[in-house]
């Protein structure tokens, strides 16, 4: 490269750092392409390699009423709660982006709290409140409590995407005669937009596949995805679990593959 | 409105954008971690007589302290495995040209944004009796036996390891991204070798990266209760599952808040000692 002998020191190091980086990128991606070939098995085990492939526990799937009710209410639970985010939490990030006020400093924090600490906590937490205030478990509360945890996401996107806002394109606005509300809709919204939109994507995610808050806030009628696949997976290794993970394996890459052209989400959470 | 746009900052905007998310969160967080925080402070379930008695049974009882500590080694130990894992693949991100830089990121990404009951039911999948692990080992003739993977620590760590392996590398990538590659080249002309340079430049650069990995995957690792249950089974108990029991099945309310306090407690002293760590670094590591 810059001139420099390549040593047997320089090449054992740099052998030891890419089979490790190889070897940890395997085990990342392993689990779930195995899931993914597990899924199409034509036998009733969860054995790998399959004795033979087929569409069959897909199949199976269609009928699964109780994982379609499960999967009804976590996706309209996950919208409310994306949708609650958003307006909440985009709003507080342009009060709280460019502000150096200590305010602003803890409300920052405590608006992040929720990524650190023990969800579990705060959903019994939760649930203890409502019980005292008279409030019954409800699609309701799980709403409010999803939100909780999800809204960090979309505060801390929306910080991050002002943050490359440049302040002169908001001065020469006003300079210009536009109004604030003109200038935040023609100017501020489209710039920050990707923002928003990568952060709502992520409390979208974290929504559905949330456990520990929809554990204590849920009504017995209220059956969520992720709790029902956790249940049905501590009782016996069922395959039909298998082709539902497919399924949601499948729908993550194309979300994913989305999210990266519209957002650039892998730009995003690198810096 | 904008009748003297020159007195005020047009760059700004007021901090009563941020009263309504500010009012959401003290009733339905703020309130509830008080409420919590009253009722542990209850030796009744009723909550209707004050004192200590939840927080000494606790801190008395070998079995609840066992619980706490093995929770606390548990992510120390995925801490450190993600921690060896992890830096090598943001190395490797900083070395490769943008195409594959994108497929790093994408490899790093996606397990991120899987639900976690699917990357959990993966590894009962791969350490289970028939699983990948075995029946290699089994053909292979070097086991006759199937090893016991599942419900062990072994496959706890590794498998919580995966799951948060993304929470470690995406602040490493940041940090080496940071680093003026000509400081390595620099310290290689100088003489020093490429290890002696990796360990005595470019991983006290990184501090600031290594810490807020450690901290979001220590977090993030003695909370994550679906994988603790699946991989560790009824035998391994973890904070966040005995808290559930005490909750739910037993309906001690007042214990079950305390021992919420004494784990928020301590991922809070954990997070502050990382902070405080960070804070120590960035002066070494904000070139």
């Amino acid at each position: 490269m810059s001139g420099r002998k390549r040593t047997l020191e320089a090449i054992s190091f740099e052998l030891v750092m890419t089979v490790i980086a190889v070897i940890a990128l395997v085990i990342i991606i392993a689990p779930s392409l195995v899931v993914l070939i597990v899924s199409f098995t034509s036998g009733f085990s969860l054995r790998f390699p399959p004795p033979g492939y087929s569409l069959r526990w897909y199949a199976e799937l269609w009928n699964a009423w109780q994982l379609h009710f499960a999967a009804k209410n976590s996706l309209i639970v996950a919208l409310w709660a994306t949708g609650l985010s958003v307006a909440l939490g985009v709003a507080a990030a342009l009060a709280i982006s460019r502000s150096q006020a200590l305010s602003a400093r803890l409300l920052d924090s405590l608006f992040m709290s929720p990524l650190v600490l023990p969800a579990l906590a705060f959903g019994l937490a939760a649930l203890m409140l409502f019980s005292l205030v008279g409030l019954p478990v409800s699609p309701l509360t799980l709403v409010i409590g999803h939100t909780v945890v999800c809204v960090p996401y979309v505060v801390r996107n929306t910080v991050a995407a002002l943050a490359q806002l440049e302040p002169t394109l908001l001065e020469s606005s006003a300079v210009l005669g536009a109004s604030r509300l003109y200038t935040f809709r023609r100017i501020v919204l489209p710039l920050i937009r990707p923002g928003i939109i990568a952060g709502a994507f992520i409390a979208f995610m974290s929504s559905f596949d949330n456990v520990p808050v929809s554990l204590f806030l849920r009504d017995a009628a209220t059956d969520m995805l992720p709790i029902r696949m956790w249940q049905d997976l501590e009782g016996k290794l069922d395959v039909t679990i298998a082709a539902l993970s497919g399924v949601l394996i499948i729908a993550t890459v194309a979300l994913v593959a989305v999210m990266e052209r519209v957002t650039g989400l892998s730009r995003r959470l690198t810096n | 409105m904008g009748a003297a746009p020159a007195s005020r900052d047009v760059t700004s905007y007021g901090m009563g954008l941020a009263a309504p998310l500010a009012l959401f969160f003290l009733l339905f967080f703020v309130a509830p971690l008080l409420q919590l925080l009253w009722l542990s402070l209850h030796n009744d379930t009723a909550g209707l007589h004050w004192g200590l008695g939840q927080y000494l049974h606790f801190l008395t009882d070998p079995f609840s302290l066992g619980v706490l500590g093995s929770t606390l080694l548990l992510g120390a130990e995925v801490t450190a495995v993600c921690l060896v894992l992890g830096f090598p693949i943001a190395w490797l991100y900083q070395r490769v040209g943008p195409k594959l830089q994108t497929i790093i990121i994408l490899i790093v990404l996606l397990p991120l944004l899987t639900s976690v009951v699917v990357r959990t039911f993966a590894w009962i999948v791969i350490l289970g009796r028939q699983g990948i692990i075995n029946a290699t080992l089994q053909s292979l003739g070097i086991i006759d036996t199937p090893l016991k993977l599942l419900y062990t620590q072994f496959g706890v760590v590794i498998a919580l390891a995966q799951v948060q392996m993304p929470l470690m590398t995406l602040p490493l990538i940041t940090a080496l991204g940071r680093i003026d590659p000509n400081l390595d080249d620099a310290s290689c002309s100088l003489g020093a070798g490429s290890w002696r340079t990796f360990f005595r430049i470019v991983l006290p650069l990184s501090l600031p990266g290594v810490i807020a990995g450690c901290t979001l995957t220590y977090a993030a690792a003695i909370t994550a209760f679906i994988t603790q249950s699946l991989i560790g089974g009824g035998q391994m108990l973890f904070m966040p599952m005995y808290l559930y029991q005490q909750a739910s099945t037993l309906q001690n309310w007042p214990f079950a808040s305390a021992i919420s306090i004494i784990f928020l407690l301590a991922v809070l002293a954990v997070v502050s000692v990382f902070t405080t760590l960070g804070r120590m670094s960035r002066g070494y590591g904000g070139a």
